[in-house]
């Protein structure tokens, strides 16, 4: 291995790749948020077992999705008798497991655009409060650790840790369906995801010198969930009738100030 | 943090002015500006006409002298770049790493200087606290 540290390179490919496995295991999973993440963290850990030793796959993310399907199916194997819905999964994901053909890795790639989508506005879901918004999509899509989370917002790592587990507990209770809403609806939810956006943006602006790092870095966390937004936003307009309006481009625009 | 991801293509130095891509490698770079766009990491991208098409203005004498291209003494020349806004040179490693290159090409990432990495007299100089009101 060619990095002095191999660990700040699985972190780094762990922000890249976090979001779409996440977003992609928790459409499997038939909006299983929270189980689509713990698979996605197995399969991070099976990554800092093994990789310093091999070394980093030439295809990262495939690799990290092959484990955590594989935990999936798993999973599923073992709650065969007790839920009949999970059961149902376990055979579909099985099935999607069998045909891995190259043609996965474009076919992961054509639906990941609106299953990113969908993790936005599952995670910044208004049944949710908004501290809890923040932390899950900081979590689920810019790939923080609740320790960077809890550093960014001057909290303790347990708190933060409870938020999340509480969120992700509330969107299954409520069962918040796993998709980009329409219609009406739309302009709603899209307020509430900028309203995440902001929040997060502000919270690194208020950052003054001498603070952790991970506070000012929220502004870039801010404006990269912005871009993903104002570039995938476009996608839910063409395939609904439902308008997005200018919003998103606005928000965005005023986050790139800071960039000096 | 930012950085500039460089691109220079193998024989650039040498390429005729109106050289163009090939449609193949066009379809293969359209797909990874996509996912850096999808990342939210992207936030410039462009091709640059080969140094035959291009011209240097140098300083070295009283007065500036102009030079048509090519070059002779350029050996890597670049071709492109990409503006990414990334958390850590590791994660721009990682980007670097996907990148649809042939061999010979070369990738050179170059970090941007942030106003913040600047010491107080030059964030002064550039007029930084009464700009942005930051501390």
């Amino acid at each position: 291995m060619d990095s002095p540290d191999i660990s700040r390179t699985i972190d780094a490919v762990w922000k890249i790749e976090s979001p779409k496995l996440i977003a992609a295991l928790a459409r499997m999973t038939r909006g299983d948020v929270g189980l689509a993440e713990d698979l996605a963290q197995d399969a991070l850990v099976s990554a800092l077992e093994q990789w310093p030793k091999e070394g980093i796959p030439r295809n990262p993310g495939a690799w990290l999705m092959a484990i955590a399907k594989r935990r999936g199916i798993d999973h599923f194997r073992r709650n065969k008798l007790t839920d009949e819905k999970y059961q149902q999964v376990g055979y579909e994901m099985e099935a999607r497991q069998e045909d891995a053909t190259p043609d996965f890795d474009a076919a992961l790639d054509d639906e990941l655009g609106d299953d990113l989508l969908r993790l936005i506005f599952t995670s910044c879901h208004p049944v949710l409060s908004t501290e809890a918004r923040v932390a899950l999509t900081l979590k689920l899509l810019a790939g923080l650790t609740t320790e960077e989370i809890a550093r960014a917002f001057l909290s303790t790592e347990t708190t933060i840790q409870q938020r999340i587990v509480r969120a992700k507990r509330t969107l299954a209770e409520k069962k918040v369906p796993y998709e980009v809403p329409g219609g009406a609806e739309l302009n709603v939810r899209l307020a509430s995801v900028l309203e995440v956006i902001y929040l997060i943006f502000n919270e690194g602006y208020s950052a003054t010198a001498g603070d952790d790092w991970m506070r000012p870095a929220l502004c870039e966390d801010a404006q990269r969930l912005g871009r993903v937004l104002a570039g995938l936003a476009p996608n839910a307009r063409s395939a609904r009738p439902a308008r997005v309006d200018g919003d998103s481009g606005i928000a965005i625009g005023g986050a790139r100030r800071t960039q000096g | 943090m930012r950085f500039l991801m460089l691109v220079i293509p193998k024989g650039y130095d040498t390429a005729a002015p109106d050289r163009m891509p090939d449609a193949e490698a066009v379809r293969k770079m359209m797909k990874y500006n996509e996912d850096l766009a999808n990342a939210g990491i992207l936030l410039s991208l462009e091709g640059l006409k080969p140094p035959s098409a291009g011209v240097r203005i140098s300083y070295d004498g009283p007065a500036p002298k102009v030079t048509d291209g090519p070059f002779a003494e350029a050996k890597e020349c670049i071709g492109g770049f990409w503006m990414i806004q990334v958390k850590s040179k590791e994660e721009a490693i990682e980007w670097a790493r996907r990148a649809p290159m042939t061999r010979g090409e070369i990738i050179e990432l170059r970090g941007i200087h942030e106003m913040e990495d600047f010491p107080a007299d030059v964030q002064a100089a550039a007029g930084f606290g009464e700009k942005f009101g930051k501390k």
